[in-house]
């Protein structure tokens, strides 16, 4: 008897699995494959998380969230973008904005139902897709034209049993963010197609040339949107775990009706932190973000004068930049790099089977060791 | 605050050149930028921030903040007493403060006695100055916004998603 079920047999099988358990056993490495901040989460922050627990704040919240949270994410939505949620009916405390994924795939998918999502990818949303039943139809993206999908590219795809579009920005692994007015050209075929959007934009803070657009806020878009954010990246707060999902009435209900039985609530550790971040840690964000901008230009600009051709992303913070020149796999390249030079980055093919020719580079780490890892990269290439 | 000076006043080992790949601003900008903050007293001087505990050798140096009450002149109010007492170099930092004493002098010696008899010696017995109470610092947990401990572990993993 085969104990394992077939659909978690035939899920992708990550090749990279062995590379990163390389990478965790070894010290003094010099980390650019990490996909969190590397700012500690503001001490005001881990106050308050500190003062509830003494307080006694140990317990089950309800399953949507604590509501003093999920008013206080209304809000901000509300104030900064016009974009008006009912807390009570259409906002859904998650565990990270991962489950936000899984309870809006689960809840949506029907057998069979395909979901077009944008390649290079995010490692979950194909998975999270094929385990809700549905069948991801991966987009490609190119780099001349900054790893982002266009409204056409959307509308060809839309043959018969597309039901949702996943889309991230900005977006990890690439930083690709979209203006805008390149959201309302997608926005027009989503309505023309009638489709479902399941936008993550846990990176909304970190966006650096423009002012980010939620898909939701765009005229119209919000009946057809699952808004997915969370305090990981914007807060520095990864470990607490804690996202959140806002969008139609019967969608939010569907998804709460899962992560009750799945989930029950989040910690409320997590939420009263989170909660004190969204009130009190606007600054501590501006700070971060400052101080990514500054890495985000140094970094595209060393990259490129290495001889990795490199765009200049948008937000988040990883750069996306091509191999090519170096005349190997993403694998080999990466593996090679760090046995030699003891720099660690995540290989392409993590994000799509496409991307081989790319590896993954997170400007999350001090100026002194992108400088490092800057240096020894040069010397591994020539 | 600029930018040129927040890299700085975080890192004064940043060069110009990588000043100006940080901000995309131009290298030459960036030189003469500096040069003005530094000739108009912006910038006042690079240095390193040490934790004494560990740079100096043991009971080799004692710092202390004491509370200086000044009877204030006239015309130049506390400012002259000030800079007679500022201009000591056993005087690490110098404050006119709001509360029940005027001046928050810290102060630096070899030893306890050198600080006391610098005390004693110099400033209780300057004129206008109408009484001290001194703290000798037993310990210095937090130093120019650095927290003063030995390097911290890693807790992030090294590669994640």
């Amino acid at each position: 008897m085969k104990r394992i079920s077939t659909k978690v047999t035939d899920l992708a099988p990550s090749g990279i699995r062995a590379f990163f358990d390389i990478v965790l056993g070894m010290k003094d490495v010099i980390s650019l494959g990490v996909g969190e901040p590397d700012f500690v989460t503001p001490w005001l922050v881990r106050e308050k998380a500190i003062d509830s627990i003494e307080q006694g704040y140990t317990s089950y919240t309800s399953n949507k969230g604590m509501p003093e949270l999920r008013k206080q994410i209304c809000r901000l939505l509300d104030n900064r973008y016009g974009t008006r949620y009912d807390f009570d009916e259409e906002c859904l405390i998650t565990v990270g904005v991962s489950e936000g994924v899984d309870l809006a795939f689960r809840a949506i998918l029907n057998p069979g139902d395909k979901v077009l999502i944008p390649e290079p990818s995010y490692v979950s949303y194909g998975p999270v897709v094929d385990l809700a039943g549905g069948k991801p139809v991966f987009l490609n993206t190119d780099i001349a034209n900054g790893f982002k999908l266009t409204a056409e590219q959307i509308d060809q795809a839309c043959v018969k049993g597309v039901k949702a579009l996943m889309i991230n920005y900005p977006a990890n692994p690439t930083g690709a963010s979209y203006s805008r007015k390149e959201l309302l050209e997608i926005a027009k075929v989503v309505k023309k197609r009638d489709l479902l959007v399941v936008s993550d934009e846990v990176y909304d803070e970190l966006t650096y040339d423009f002012e980010h657009t939620p898909f939701s806020s765009l005229r119209g878009m919000k009946e057809h949107v699952i808004y997915l954010n969370g305090a990981s990246k914007s807060y520095a707060m990864t470990g607490f775990r804690i996202g959140w999902a806002c969008g139609p009435k019967d969608i939010i209900a569907a998804m709460t009706k899962i992560h009750q039985y799945t989930m029950l609530c989040a910690s409320i550790t997590g939420q009263m932190a989170a909660c004190e971040a969204l009130k009190h840690g606007h600054g501590a964000v501006q700070e971060m973000k400052r101080e990514y901008k500054r890495r985000r230009r140094y970094i595209v600009g060393a990259l490129n004068e290495a001889g990795l051709d490199c765009h200049m992303p948008e937000g988040a913070f990883y750069v996306f930049p091509s191999i090519k020149a170096a005349g190997m796999t993403s694998l080999d390249f990466a593996r090679q790099l760090l046995k030699k030079k003891k720099v660690a980055l995540v290989p392409g093919t993590a994000f799509g089977k496409g991307w081989d020719s790319h590896v993954r580079i997170s400007y999350a780490s001090s100026f002194d060791n992108l400088k490092e890892a800057v240096k020894r990269i040069k010397e591994f290439i020539s | 605050m600029d930018e040129i000076l927040e890299i700085l006043s975080n890192d004064a080992r940043v060069s110009p050149e990588e000043i100006s790949r940080l901000t995309g601003k131009d290298v030459n900008t960036i030189k003469k930028a500096i040069k003005k903050f530094e000739k108009n007293g912006v910038i006042v001087k690079y240095k390193t921030v040490l934790n004494n505990d560990l740079a100096r050798e043991a009971n080799s140096f004692v710092r202390a903040l004491i509370e200086v009450s000044i009877s204030p002149e006239k015309d130049v109010g506390f400012d002259h007493v000030a800079e007679r007492i500022y201009s000591f170099p056993e005087v690490i930092s110098c404050h006119l403060v709001s509360g029940p004493y005027d001046l928050l002098v810290v102060v630096e010696g070899e030893n306890l006695q050198a600080v006391a008899h610098f005390i004693a010696a110099k400033l209780s017995s300057m004129a206008h100055v109408r009484g001290t109470a001194t703290h000798f610092l037993l310990k210095t947990y937090k130093e120019d916004g650095q927290v003063l401990k030995k390097a911290q572990q890693k807790k992030r993993l090294n590669i994640s998603y």
